[in-house]
């Protein structure tokens, strides 16, 4: 008997090229004749342009062309929002690849240089002379919606972007009724997704063929396709995308650019290929940036902390313009979210969508989950203050209760399965919460303090039905599609519609294969990312590629084996009801000995000497699949902090992740999404952050200054599972790719605030950096040498962390 | 991110390096290039000249002779870090070196491009200072030695003429009965010093019988902090003797007539707020007070 290979944590086919370098992105492809862009960005967060000279520019050594805005709006349409969230009063607001008139964000387009060679493209950039009448700049969601505010666009007074409405039940009643009401301000802060790789793009045009291919760092590259040819004019039929090696996404790479529709124009107009890669400083102004919310909410509960209702009123940054997905966020990612895993009979959800002068806000990671999770979960913590009970007995008391085929909740839309309960009890015993408290409660005595941080989940992912899709106003489809060709030699070629970039699909879609069809994983080939190769798809994103594409890819292989076995029968000269298949091989029932295996049976298809009566040639087949709901992938999380109260620093000492994705189909690659997830969700609570002046400048505008997380400061992420299959696709997962992040920002922030209680803290914005932690502290009158028990030292002493090495 | 057009001359000698510099005096050194280049690449430097001094020989390499440690000016970071000659002769420099940025930093990063670019957020100083150590440097007509309290002048000004560079840092082994440590609150980007902490004290038994501070990260300099040394010497350590001492910091720092820096990340406030901590928490480590 032989091990699975569904469920094998085997190693990942993706790593050895990306380990070695030998793996190839955008900008490592060095096409014959390429020149090269680069892109003048404004200065200001909000000026109107008065004049530019190019002169200077166009004539300096190795320019080829210099364009503007007024050059791109001849050719180009605006760029689209691809979300258009329906009764909403949306404005969606002309969104020029190049500024006309006005700029409306630091990193706003104002020209384009092309050169033979890049640096003489930057040294031309200044030499380009903008006039710019600088105009008031608003930064803040809350405050752009108010009087007086400056104004960003014409179709949009008052810089309302929309204003979405979703309830369930009589929240109003029941806040009126509940014994008690908690409420919270949360500043969801802008976020900065930094994948490793910038995004990048080169445009070839051929005038002869009317076609153009672009390279493109995206997460969809069909979609990419359908939003060039609405941008270009240039027939769907002429236009290639693909997405090369992608270096991670975390939703910033969903998004069609101005920049590469502006690289596609400048080869349309100079004939040759023309490769723009932005630079680390332009990634952090002109690449998407997330979350951006101010929040207002509200919880009601009976006094035994069974919670009734929860209400928001949200104002969710979407920066100058609206990014293709952006609107869908804060709304049906985020609003539709608000039972989480709790049974919640009253729920209102209160969204605007808000222009501010900052970079466009798009998806990140978790993309409006977290933000969901983190309001549930705060809420539930202070329900448990305000009815005297212990968080995570909050949380048992409203959890709801297992269900293995669909729950409906009240805001309306239905989960597919859920044991909630058995995910936190796994999580307590890991953890050791009882043992935890009873440790803390001593600890706090002599003058250390330690916090402990449960957060519960449940998340939509696995996007999505279609119809839903349009429904909601999603601009295309949420189906997948797969196409497999097995070869005369046995060995397997698969075509996916999504494009995988970091997440394994490589690996475990062959692993797929392997287990519906039983040969060997190393003779299946994943292919994604080419227009011109694969099939449809809709991408990589919303945790959706192996819930969807998964599902496309075991369907298929299953037309494939009843194909196979129709021949296999005929080839044994045996009736197809007689035919049995195991691990690869056909046979009549009861003589497994006279077998005819996969490879056989494809080798006779693809030369087709011996085929049945009807059996075309080729063993090739394709599905189109289109989910009937979405996944719920749930869990429970438990961060453990030190804090050291003298100067605010906080430790990460432990954390346990206990996830439900359904079925694994290879638990290394899960765990490695946790670990991932977790990580940029603790960087949210901890150190991250995009600050702008009043301005519009953005002050942590490079790595030094913006603080992703680093492996040094984060412990060993323990990671665990429970298991339990979503009915509504054949392979019963639920997705894994964001859960980290939806779950540990709350339950870090959680942790802090649990050690910070003694210390008379109770509100902080994230991150907590050490003067945060530290501020509140001495304003709370617990600071240095105002605070008992001190003089016995504190458990962290000297080694906390932060730099120091022992 | 990317670098305004420059003359590029790698320098064979340490002389040719001084005379390079001597016929530009614009130029700008290049070492293990950890400063000088993210400089470049986002234009807030554009020398017309650059003089790669990387390759020169006898630059760089340890020898401990007697009770001194020198150190080569191109020694990377990484090789003080690793090498078994530091950590027997002076633990403090091995430990200070592995905490210097990531292991890319410290592979390329020297000590002598790192105390010469003098950027305040920089270990070396204050924990250089603390030891005591100095710099040899070599101009155009001859070499001399600066103490590397009196090199760093103010924020990424040295007391180093256009024409000299340095060529050697000498520290100080440490004595059986010293103790030295240093702590330092770090950016987490970065991992430059927020507010570092650097102390040597030496020991006889419990009482501390002369003590070497330096603060550095929070100020434009490193700076020596010669009440809080003084309310250390001669009194026995214990935790309440060294917050009593570290309670001093406010005015040696008053005393240096510094500003305290503050940034988006640490207000001066803070910074000033929590420089005591750190020279606690050096010291505590130091004695063996501190608990894991």
């Amino acid at each position: 008997m032989t091990t699975r290979i569904f469920g094998s944590g085997i190693r990942r086919r993706e790593d050895p090229r990306l380990i070695t370098g030998q793996a190839a992105y955008t900008d490592d492809i060095k096409l014959t004749g390429m020149v090269h862009a680069a892109i003048l960005r404004s200065p200001h967060a909000h000026a109107r342009i008065t004049g530019i000279d190019t002169a200077a520019a166009q004539s300096a050594p190795g320019v080829l062309a210099v364009y503007t805005g007024a050059d791109t709006a001849a050719v180009l349409n605006p760029i689209p929002c691809a979300w258009a969230i329906p009764d909403s009063d949306l404005k969606a607001v002309a969104y020029p690849a190049i500024a006309l008139d006005v700029v409306r964000y630091v990193g706003d387009a104002v020209a384009v240089v092309v050169a033979e060679n890049r640096y003489q493209a930057e040294d031309a950039l200044e030499l380009i002379e903008v006039g710019y009448q600088p105009l008031p700049a608003i930064i803040n969601p809350e405050d752009a919606l108010g009087d007086g505010a400056p104004q960003l666009h014409e179709d949009a007074p008052g810089n309302q972007a929309f204003h979405w409405v979703a309830a369930g039940g009589d929240t109003d009643a029941a806040f009126a009724e509940a014994a008690v009401t908690v409420s919270e301000t949360i500043r969801q802060q802008k976020l900065i997704p930094t994948p490793m790789e910038t995004r990048s793009a080169i445009a070839s045009y051929s005038s002869a063929m009317g076609e153009l291919t672009i390279w493109n760092t995206t997460q969809n590259p069909h979609i990419a396709r359908f939003v060039t040819c609405l941008v270009t004019g240039i027939g769907e039929h002429k236009i290639r995308v693909i997405a090369p090696e992608v270096g991670g996404g975390f939703g910033a790479k969903i998004a069609v650019y101005p920049w590469e529709m502006i690289a596609a124009f400048c080869s349309m107009q100079l004939g040759v290929p023309v490769k723009w890669t932005e630079t680390r400083t332009e990634n952090y102004i002109a690449t998407t940036h997330g979350r951006d919310h101010v929040e207002y909410v509200e919880m009601a509960a009976n006094a035994d902390g069974k919670v009734t209702a929860v209400r928001s009123v949200v104002y969710a940054g979407m920066g100058a313009y609206l990014s293709t997905a952006a609107p869908g966020i804060p709304t049906i990612l985020h609003g539709l979210m608000y039972s989480g895993p709790y049974d919640i009979a009253h729920i209102k959800a209160d969204v605007y969508g808000v222009f501010t002068n900052s970079t466009p806000v798009e998806a990140y990671r978790g993309a409006g989950r977290p933000e969901a999770t983190f309001l549930l979960e705060r809420l539930m913590d202070k329900v448990a203050d305000a009815v005297g009970i212990d968080t995570v007995e909050v949380r048992r008391r409203n959890l709801i209760e297992p269900f293995d085929n669909n729950r409906d909740v009240a805001i309306g839309i239905t989960y597919d399965s859920g044991n909630y309960s058995a995910a936190l009890d796994q999580l307590l015993g890991h953890i050791g919460y009882d043992g935890f408290r009873h440790d803390q409660g001593h600890e706090r005595e002599h003058g250390t303090f330690r916090g402990i941080g449960v957060a519960c989940y449940c998340e939509i992912c696995g996007l999505g039905p279609s119809q839903v899709a349009g429904a909601v106003g999603f601009g295309g489809g949420l189906w997948e599609s797969a196409t497999v060709r097995i070869y005369a030699t046995g060995k397997v070629n698969v075509f996916i519609g999504t494009s995988p970039h970091g997440q394994g699909e490589e690996t475990t879609f062959a692993q797929i294969v392997a287990d519906e069809i039983g040969v060997d994983v190393d003779d299946v080939e994943v292919i994604h990312g080419d227009t011109d190769i694969t099939p449809m798809g809709w991408g990589t994103y919303g945790s959706r590629t192996t819930v969807v594409g998964g599902a496309a890819v075991a369907l298929t292989m299953r037309k494939l084996r009843d194909k196979a076995k129709v021949i296999a029968a005929h080839l044994l000269e045996a009736d197809e009801a007689d035919i049995e298949y195991a691990d690869g091989q056909f046979f009549v029932r009861g003589a497994p000995d006279r077998a005819q295996s996969i490879q056989d049976v494809a080798l006779q298809a693809n030369v087709a000497w011996n085929l049945p009566a009807g059996i075309e040639p080729g063993m090739e087949a394709s599905t189109y699949y289109d989910p009937p709901n979405f996944s719920y992938p749930f869990g429970a999380h438990a961060a453990i902090v030190s804090v050291d109260p003298d100067n605010g620093h906080i430790t990460l000492d432990r954390y346990v992740a206990v996830d439900d994705c359904g079925p694994q189909i290879n638990p290394m690659i899960v765990e490695g999404q946790v670990h991932g997830g977790v990580v940029q969700g603790a960087g949210q609570a901890l150190w991250e952050g995009a600050v702008y002046d009043d301005n519009g400048q953005l002050l942590t505008g490079s790595m030094m200054d913006y603080a992703i997380p680093r492996a040094n400061l984060v412990p060993d992420i323990e990671v665990h599972s429970t298991v339990t299959p979503s009915p509504h696709n054949p392979l019963g997962v639920k997705g894994i790719g964001e859960t980290g992040t939806i779950a540990s920002t709350a339950a870090i922030y959680s942790a802090v605030m649990d050690a910070l209680k003694p210390l008379g803290v109770t509100q902080l914005d994230m991150p907590l950096t050490p003067e945060r932690v530290w501020r509140a502290i001495q304003e709370s009158g617990h600071g240095n040498g105002h605070r008992h028990g001190h003089g016995h030292g504190h458990g962290n002493g000297h080694d906390h962390g932060h730099g120091h090495n022992h | 991110m990317f670098a305004a057009e420059f003359e590029y001359r790698k320098a064979g000698s340490i002389a040719e390096a001084v005379q390079l510099l001597t016929d530009n005096p614009e130029a700008r050194l290049l070492a293990g290039g950890h400063s000088l280049i993210p400089l470049m690449r986002f234009r807030l430097a554009r020398p017309e000249l650059v003089i790669d001094i990387g390759g020169i020989a006898g630059m760089r390499g340890i020898s401990v002779s007697g009770d001194t440690i020198n150190i080569g000016a191109l020694t990377t970071h990484a090789e003080i870090a690793g090498s078994a000659e530091v950590q027997q002769a002076n633990g403090l420099l091995a430990e200070a070196a592995s905490g210097i940025g990531d292991p890319a930093v410290r592979n390329r990063g020297t000590i002598g491009g790192n105390l010469a670019h003098a950027d305040p957020s920089s270990d070396w100083g204050t924990v250089l200072t603390a030891l005591g150590a100095t710099v040899s440097v070599q101009g155009p007509t001859g070499s001399r030695t600066i103490d590397v309290g009196s090199l760093i002048e103010d924020a990424f000004v040295t007391a180093l003429a256009e024409n000299e560079l340095i060529t050697t840092v000498s520290v100080p082994t440490l004595a059986a009965n010293q103790r030295a440590e240093y702590a330092k609150m770090a950016h987490p980007a970065s991992f430059y010093s927020v507010v570092g902490g650097a102390v040597v004290v030496t020991m006889d038994g419990n009482r501390c019988t002369a003590a070497s501070v330096a603060v550095g990260g929070l100020t434009p300099r490193p700076v020596k902090a010669s009440l809080v040394e003084a309310a250390l010497s001669g009194t026995t350590l214990t935790q309440d003797s060294i917050a009593d001492a570290t309670a001093r910091l406010s005015e040696d720092l008053a005393a240096a007539g510094v500003d305290i820096i503050g940034d988006l990340y640490a207000s001066a406030n803070y910074r000033a707020g929590v420089a005591p901590i750190e020279v606690k928490h050096a010291l505590m480590h130091a004695i063996g007070l501190a608990h894991h």
